[in-house]
């Protein structure tokens, strides 16, 4: 018998497009098209469409697009725009924020001054966007809580490109927009301040993060587990608890004495992922600003252990014996 | 294909044969693996050398197999005892015509080492390709740059042993010989050369990264690495040595998130050409803490000092001598030393030769001592 499972789809409905609700502004703003496509029909709900995407969408696409293209365009020009040279060094190739000696002012084009434009154009992309989970969700009349977690994530952003470039009044602070070159600033940035493993903030952002994906995982495959009962309707199932609820709380409680609610679950999933951004960027903003080395700080708080034992490999063993040349 | 019956007792009998294929697939292919490790063993063993206390991760791991295999060049190493001098004999200096270095030579030690050399750095070209092809006597001419580079190569040699003993020979003594870098070869492997900007169309800090140079070891890291810090003497440590400093990225000498990213490129170059990693002298979790490093630091210390030393007195101030060919690509500099001109990725160069025990005239710079 074919079931109806949505993960991933193997029963797909495709017939009339589902419009949903009519609202005050839908018929003006969103697209009059919505078809169905089998690909995305295997990952999801195979209807696509209507796109609202409205004022806010089109500024954001637009200013977005801007900043993607002057980064990849700076990218083809260091490689004397070469394509062949441009996909082979893609990973590698970066647009860089400006020279530290620039401080606060805008410097020359080549020297970063292209990083400031995208990153002014990119910050309009985000800050609309995220005007735009606040307006959709106004037009449904739903919470504004997509809203909020988006705003934890753009914290992070701000962050690193915005808030802790200005307190340390130098643009070169930034985050470089490039693959490989945003990886070595992540581990040049913790280096530089002292290993930010010390820093208690970065610790709870950790906690967070790998919180969420334990949670994610945990609630995924409880719904999952009794969607035989009827659990995949948790909305239902929040006001109306029924069989699969009853069940899944007692799987929990029997494991570890505790569960929770089919509506509390959401909270948690909720609260552990905007508190990874949040956390984290706080960590973020500490450094360098109020803490200048994190192992000292750590040190000085007693949470840096010392470990007993020798530094040398000669106290463990001969680099002859190693490589089986002793005589 | 089949009999009648058997379709009609098949039909008759449904059976569900997947879920029993998976079970005796997966077990019989565990069976098969267990077998297999038990019979053969792992075939990709390691082996680590820790470096630290327990608990640090303070360890290099490497496959036996690859431990295994020695430098292919120890083998092939030419050397020859030197000759005991008795007293009397003539100095190399008063048989042969312009002899500026290895004068205190006898004849024979100089002829030992003249003939070792071609074999260390000419071995196809033999003595032409210092003298010429010219008669033995004109062999005092300094026509040839090879000849003039040599002559201050062998200088910087006797330089290294005598003045950078607590480097070269920190574990036991090795020394190094022309062999040590040359290999066999008239240039030496791992030379590097200045290379400005790496990217067109950028200038300042965003030019001399993101691009896959020898010089950044194939990362996305400043290419200007080793001029920085091995040719100018730029600062390496990057630290604050107290939690709270007040001090902004854009005043003189306050180090940037920038100038660390050099650090960790000279710091990967010098793990790449060593075959370690960073805690082979490093507690990683404190670089910069001289309570947490191991004693290799200060050996490493010593050989920043040495390859500067070796740079900028000997192999710069060559420039001129050099013809076209030999000179950097960019801005025709003279070729420069750095760890794995001579380490060529091991831990120590020739995995810790005594290369230096049958040639005392390169040990030091004054009169060779025989024993």
């Amino acid at each position: 018998m074919a079931e109806y499972q949505n993960i991933f789809t193997q029963v797909q409905v495709q017939g009339k497009p589902e419009w949903g609700m009519a609202t005050e502004n839908a018929e003006q703003e969103r697209t009059r098209k919505a078809g169905f496509s089998t690909l995305i029909g295997w990952i999801g709900n195979a209807q696509l469409g209507p796109v609202w995407l409205g004022w806010t969408g089109m500024v954001s696409l637009a200013t977005g697009i801007l900043a993607l293209n002057i980064i990849g365009l700076n990218m083809l020009a260091q490689v004397g725009w070469s394509v062949p040279e441009f996909i082979r060094q893609l990973f590698w190739l970066a647009l860089e924020p400006p020279s530290p000696e620039y401080g606060l002012r805008m410097p020359p084009l080549n020297e970063g001054g292209w990083y400031i434009i995208a990153s002014f154009f990119l910050l309009i992309s985000v800050m609309s966007w995220w005007a735009r989970t606040y307006l959709l969700a106004m037009e449904h009349k739903m919470g504004k809580h997509v809203f909020w977690a988006f705003g934890s994530a753009i914290w992070l952003f701000l962050v690193l490109g915005l808030f802790r470039p200005v307190l340390m009044g130098s643009w070169s602070e930034a985050v470089p927009y490039g693959i490989f070159p945003h990886l070595d600033w992540t581990t040049a940035f913790s280096i530089r301040y002292g290993n930010l493993y010390y820093n208690p903030f970065h610790a709870l952002s950790i906690v967070f993060l790998y919180g969420s994906v334990l949670l994610f995982a945990m609630h995924g495959a409880t719904i999952l587990a009794v969607t035989r009962y009827g659990g995949d309707r948790e909305l239902e199932q929040i006001v109306d608890r029924g069989t699969a609820t009853e069940r899944a709380a007692l799987f929990w409680r029997w494991t570890m004495g505790f569960n929770a609610t089919m509506e509390g679950i959401h909270r948690w999933a909720w609260w552990f992922a905007v508190l990874t951004p949040i956390t984290g960027g706080i960590g973020i903003l500490l450094t360098g600003t109020v803490v200048d080395n994190w192992f000292i700080w750590a040190q000085e708080h007693h949470f840096a252990p010392m470990y007993d034992g020798s530094y040398g490999y000669e106290a463990y063993g001969s680099y002859e014996t190693f490589i089986g040349q002793e005589n | 294909m089949f009999p009648k019956w058997f379709d009609k007792w098949n039909n008759e009998n449904p059976t569900n044969i997947y879920g029993p294929a998976i079970l005796i697939g997966v077990a019989g292919t565990a069976v098969t693996v267990a077998a297999f490790l038990v019979v053969v063993g792992q075939p990709f063993k390691t082996k680590s050398l820790q470096s630290g206390p327990r608990g640090t991760g303070m360890s290099r791991p490497e496959f036996i197999s690859d431990l295994a295999k020695p430098d292919p060049t120890i083998e092939v190493m030419y050397t020859e005892e030197p000759y005991a001098p008795e007293g009397g004999e003539a100095k190399a200096s008063e048989i042969y015509q312009n002899v500026q270095v290895l004068g205190d030579l006898t004849e024979d030690n100089f002829n030992r080492l003249m003939s070792a050399m071609t074999d260390w750095v000419a071995p196809e070209q033999g003595c032409a390709y210092c003298h010429g092809d010219v008669d033995m006597e004109e062999y005092g001419n300094d026509d040839l740059y090879t000849k003039v580079v040599a002559r201050r190569m062998i200088q910087m040699t006797q330089n290294i042993n005598e003045g950078w003993d607590g480097h070269v020979n920190a574990n036991k003594q090795v020394g190094v010989t022309c062999y040590t870098c040359h290999r066999g070869q008239n240039v030496p492997s791992d030379i590097w050369f200045k290379m400005g900007a790496v990217n067109e169309a950028a200038g300042g800090w965003a030019a001399v990264q993101n691009r896959v140079t020898v010089q950044s070891q194939y990362t996305s890291l400043p290419s200007d690495a080793l001029e920085t810090f091995l040719l100018d003497y730029g600062r390496i440590g990057v630290h604050n040595l107290e939690a709270h400093v007040a001090e902004y990225p854009n005043e003189d000498g306050v180090t940037t998130w920038q100038d660390t990213e050099r650090t960790f490129s000279l710091m990967n170059y010098v793990s790449n050409s060593l075959g370690v990693n960073c805690v082979f002298c490093h507690n990683t979790r404190a670089f910069y803490d001289p309570e947490q490093v191991t004693p290799q630091w200060s050996t490493e210390q010593l050989g920043i000092g040495m390859v500067q030393e070796m740079n900028n007195d000997y192999l710069v101030p060559l420039e001129d001598v050099y013809p076209p060919e030999r000179l950097g690509p960019v801005f025709a500099d003279a070729p420069k030393a750095a760890c794995k001109t001579c380490h060529k990725g091991y831990q120590q160069p020739l995995q810790g030769t005594n290369v230096i025990a049958d040639w005392p005239e390169l040990a030091t710079t004054g009169a060779p001592v025989y024993e």
